[in-house]
């Protein structure tokens, strides 16, 4: 639980987060409320030469209502995705999922953009990204780019935000009227889940994502595929697990966590539907 | 008796909830080097090489030692000290604080690195480059039984020892031949990490000029420790002042004498630098001893109603690498319990002791208690199946004294139980438990196949305390005795000051301590200070572990107290120109009989006899006395506890719905301290059940060694508990007190698993292993479907 020596960069604005990247290189992290990094650190599986902290960054911390879509600033925190009243209103399922995330202190610190930049499949927040079928804004020394959620999450703690980029913002479609549920299968209250589903089921679409059931947050994409060719929930729910390759771990081995996703996509899809 | 027994808040609290109490970590003096250590990565290995150069090199280290290099510089009189050999012929092998040839753990240490830095230590630390041949390993009790590797190369077996009670083995056979029903259980008592808030952590300053070194430790034993670092280091005893500050917790995990402390002190000693280290989280779950870790084979015998006829068990105890402070006895503390609070005729106890190549093991809350409970309260409940009869009804059929009023009750294992009163206490729980709605509720779901399956587990526990009479102690081969000292003076102006050798680590001594002097004296408990936990302070004393420090300790205080009374009468009548015998002491006031005008009060009394101006002839000054308690015999409550889960069949998800517990501690001083004691007692069995366990591989790598792998549980995933109490005084003290708490502890982790066994036990299930995690207890239902399709149910 002592890290490595590295040096601490604190900037005040995107442009220059981006500026010091692009100075330190692959060698430097940034750290927006340090509880996905600093972790990493203390065990020294993670040793960046160069913290750049974000965190101080005034003007990334916002939830916005951009017509069609609520726009987030990434260093807003969990919390106030939480207790947000246009998302509550908008996006209710993401608010609960923050709600989700870690404890209080956990919520009080960590932010929706470092969540989603870190890319950990056994986190809340990516996968309901996903099932909402949003997308994140990355800043980089050329200009902004949209990535789509279902895009952005490429391998084990690896997303499509390039080195020299930074995550700036979180873009969620409104849903006002959608049926959605989270399911988050943990041990204890403040454990990432064993096993999560987000389901949001919206004039007939449907967008179902998994936690910790791969390397990434991923989407089920069989589950999606057959509610599309109008299967029923038992049996759309029985292909949870198609295509996934879920960890083994003391909370499960892969065959309990397939069992374990089967049955959950099944109370959600339940859930969202009622 | 108006302060005890009254619920009162704690004196110790302001200064916790402030942040005002200082830890070992908050303790820092001028020129102090941190420690950081080189730990061991193979469970089993010869070390073939050390390079320190690299590390030697950093700025800021100013050395690092190996273990042989330590081994030259004549530190060590002795090894790590065994207090508790349980046979003459007990393997013990050599037990250094570094490893210099061959390491028999993760994280055992091979080269200490002295820096200006905690960080500094630990990043030369992770340079010092080590080269392991590996050995063989034995990563559990069962392979050390079982398989070809022995744990320490230069030994032909992993077994350290075999301890036998069986007072009478022909009534054993005998009652085993004759039983109607027979129960043969197994059970695994998985390793657990102590997970004190605090973690360990030694700051040791020398006085060069003294020659004398203060260790500041996060200690349950102070007194102790200097007992032994005297004996293993060589220096003298009277160079060695030990101070446990503010003590965040320690379940048994800080009674112990580790290589840390030895380390700190004589490199402290050489050097004349003030050494220091505290733990991290990960690293306490190789460098500090864990808890449990026994496989427990039961047998019961009956007759056609249930009736126990004899009780038969073997235990094969993993001892880990090493024999610590009392290793080799935690699985006896439990011998003589695994009749638990019944009438059994015959009785048989055997324990194999194994070296394993895992971090040691030793006390942890409730100590072998806790695992006799867990067997013995399992297999009633396969009884009850057995015979066919409700757990409750089991249990009463076969209470000691029929479930009546007993004092003074010997036992089959050999003990005299102090007292028990066992049937009103069972009644107490199930009324507060609502058991007859909830055995209607369960029938309900399972007439509606609801797949959330309800379950009631019972756990009628007794378990032994007030460690302890010093004479059976020795029977036991125990190297020290079970007394405790106390001084109670008063202080000229009227205050009083208690001087007590338990060691507080939050419990809460000085507002009990507090309780038990105000209602003696008659002061209020605000006017009594307790000093404590400083070997300078409080030279004499044994310590807080085994739930001792009241039925020892504070009836050490009390008796003391009366030594107080009986000087200050004779001043008072001396003074009042009265007879002793014709004073009362009431409310801290002496009164002459009968002349309600000639009064005292005892701090006039205590004033006057600092003052020594009109003493009786040949008294001496001042109000102080001095009492070390032997116990006649331990204390053993007792108490019955109900817990309500529901089992969740799809997923396997175990929630704790609702925890009833009647417990009996007898006379309570501080009904708020009990509260506490039982609430924290009960999570740390129920995180057993549901929870926790250290988790190895084949190589003797621990898989959850953070943290966020291993599980103890919040508040969040605790209901809140319905608690009780019944009071059957206790007959081996005059206070009429036994001990709280481990019995939580001791209590819990049967009945959340007999709960989860209950629930499911129209599938068949009869056993669940701990911790019953979701996905064991999917696997074990998913088994038991395709058992009973098979038609079997085998």
């Amino acid at each position: 639980m002592i890290p490595a020596a590295f040096d601490y960069v604190e900037v005040d604005s995107a442009e220059a987060a981006i500026a010091a990247l692009g100075q330190h290189g692959d060698e430097a992290k940034l750290m927006a409320g340090g509880h996905s990094l600093l972790p990493l650190m203390k065990f020294r599986l993670a040793s960046p030469s160069v913290v750049i902290d974000i965190g101080r960054i005034a003007d990334l911390s916002y939830i916005n209502d951009a017509g069609d879509h609520v726009a987030i600033g990434a260093l807003t925190k969990h919390r106030a995705v939480e207790t947000n009243e246009l998302l509550k209103s908008q996006v209710p399922m993401l608010a609960h999922v923050a709600s989700q995330v870690g404890d209080p202190s956990v919520r009080h610190r960590g932010t929706i953009g470092g969540s989603i930049a870190h890319g950990d499949p056994a986190s809340d927040l990516p996968a309901a990204l996903l099932a909402l079928g949003g997308s994140v804004v990355a800043k980089g020394p050329n200009g902004d780019r949209v990535i789509p959620a279902a895009d952005l999450f490429t391998g084990f703690l690896e997303t499509a935000v390039a080195s020299d980029e930074m995550l700036t913002e979180i873009r969620v479609p409104k849903a006002a009227g959608a049926g959605w549920s989270y399911q988050k299968f943990n041990r204890r209250a403040q454990d990432w889940a064993s096993v999560g589903v987000a389901a949001v089921r919206n004039n007939g679409a449907s967008g179902v994502a998994l936690v910790n059931m791969g390397p990434t947050p991923v989407v089920a994409t069989a589950v999606q595929d057959a509610l599309a060719s109008g299967a029923d929930v038992e049996a759309a729910a029985a292909l949870a697990a198609d295509g996934m390759s879920p960890p083994d771990d003391l909370n499960g081995d892969p065959a309990y966590r397939a069992h374990l996703a089967q049955v959950l996509v099944k109370r959600a899809l339940t859930e969202a539907a009622a | 008796m108006t302060v005890m027994g009254t619920p009162r808040l704690r004196k110790e609290d302001p200064k916790l909830l402030t942040g005002e109490n200082k830890f070992v970590d908050d303790i820092h003096v001028p020129g102090e080097l941190w420690m950081g250590m080189v730990r061991s990565p193979m469970a089993h290995a010869r070390v073939t090489s050390v390079d320190t150069s690299v590390a030697a090199g950093m700025d800021g280290v100013h050395a690092v030692y190996t273990g042989a290099e330590l081994n030259d510089m004549g530190l060590w009189a002795a090894p790590l000290p065994c207090a508790w050999p349980v046979t003459d012929d007990m393997v013990n092998p050599p037990h250094y604080p570094v490893a210099a040839e061959e390491v028999h753990h993760v994280g055992e240490i091979v080269a200490v690195v002295l820096a200006d830095t905690r960080y500094g230590a630990v990043d030369a630390a992770e340079v010092v480059e080590v080269e392991y041949e590996p050995l063989p390993v034995v990563p559990s009790i069962a392979a050390a039984r079982d398989g070809d590797a022995v744990a320490h190369s230069d030994l032909d077996s992993n077994k350290a020892y075999h301890w036998p009670l069986i007072p009478d083995p022909d009534a054993l056979e005998a009652a085993f031949a004759s039983a109607t029903h027979t129960i043969k259980a197994e059970f695994e008592q998985q390793r657990l990490i102590p997970a004190a808030m605090e973690p360990r952590g030694v700051l040791a300053v020398p006085s060069p000029a003294g020659g004398d070194v203060t260790l500041y430790s996060a200690t349950q034993v102070p007194h102790i420790l200097k007992v032994m670092i005297a004996a293993t280091t060589g220096l003298s005893e009277s160079k060695l002042r030990i101070v446990a500050p503010a003590v965040g917790g320690g379940f048994g995990a800080k009674l112990n004498v580790n290589p840390d402390e030895l380390l700190s002190v004589t490199l402290a000693n050489k050097l004349g630098r003030a050494i220091r280290w505290t733990e991290t989280r990960s690293e306490a779950a190789f460098s500090t001893h864990q808890g449990r870790g026994q496989l427990q084979t039961i047998e019961l015998a009956a007759d056609g109603d249930g009736k126990l006829t004899g009780v038969r068990v073997h235990l094969d105890a993993d001892m880990g690498a090493y024999m610590m402070l009392i290793t080799p006895g935690v699985p006896l503390l439990g011998s003589f319990l695994y009749t638990g609070v019944y009438d059994v005729p015959a009785f048989g106890f055997t324990c194999d002791g194994y070296f394993t190549n895992l971090t040691p093991t030793d006390a942890y809350r409730g100590a072998g208690r806790p695992e006799a409970s867990y067997a013995i309260e399992r297999a009633m409940d396969l009884l009850a199946n057995e015979v066919g009869v409700g757990p409750d009804e089991i249990r009463r059929r076969n209470y000691l004294a029929g479930g009546g009023h007993f004092e003074n009750l010997e036992t089959a294992s050999t003990l005299v139980f102090d007292s028990g009163h066992y049937s009103p206490n069972l009644d107490a729980a199930l009324e507060l438990s609502g058991y007859d709605q909830l055995r209607a509720e369960q029938a309900k779901r399972r007439a509606d196949g609801d797949t959330k399956h309800l379950g009631i587990g019972l756990c009628t526990y007794v378990e032994i305390c007030g460690l302890a009479p010093s004479r059976a102690l020795g029977g036991l081969n125990y190297g020290a005795g079970g007394w405790e000292h106390a001084t109670v003076r008063f202080l000229p102006t009227g205050k009083v000051e208690v001087v007590s050798g338990s060691t507080p680590h939050g419990q809460g001594h000085e507002t009990a301590w507090s309780m038990i002097v105000a209602d003696k004296l008659g002061v209020d408990p605000d006017d009594v200070t307790v000093l404590h936990s400083d070997t300078a302070i409080s030279p004499l004393g044994l310590d807080t572990y085994g739930s001792r420090s009241l039925s020892v300790g504070g009836v050490a205080i009390a008796v003391a107290c009366d030594k107080v009374i009986d000087k200050a009468r004779e001043i008072a009548a001396h003074q009042l120109e009265a007879n002793p015998d014709d004073l009362d002491f009431e409310a801290g006031t002496f009164a002459v009989k009968g002349s309600p005008d000639k009064t005292m009060p005892i701090q006039a009394v205590a004033f006057g006899a600092f003052t020594a101006h009109d003493l009786p002839d040949g008294m001496e000054p001042n109000l102080q006395e001095q009492v070390t308690w032997d116990p006649p015999n331990f204390a053993f409550p007792f108490g019955s506890h109900v817990a309500v889960v529901e089992v969740d069949e799809e997923t396997g998800g175990v929630e704790l719905l609702d925890y009833t517990a009647i417990d009996d501690c007898g006379n309570q001083v501080n009904p708020l301290i009990v509260e506490g004691q039982v609430h924290g007692g009960i999570v740390q069995g129920v995180a057993q059940a549901l929870w926790e366990g250290a988790s190895y591989d084949a190589d003797g790598n621990c898989r959850n060694p953070s943290l966020l792998d291993y599980l103890v549980p919040s508040a969040a995933e605790v209901p809140n508990m319905k608690l009780g109490s019944t009071t059957t005084p206790s007959t081996s003290n005059p206070l009429g007190v036994k001990g709280v708490g481990e019995a939580g502890t001791i209590g819990s982790a049967a009945a959340v698993i007999n709960a989860v066994c209950d629930a499911l036990s129209p599938m068949g299930i009869t056993d669940m292993p701990m911790p019953a995690s979701p996905a064991t207890v999917w696997n074990a239902i998913q088994q038991a479907k395709n058992n009973n399709e098979n038609g079997g149910g085998q």
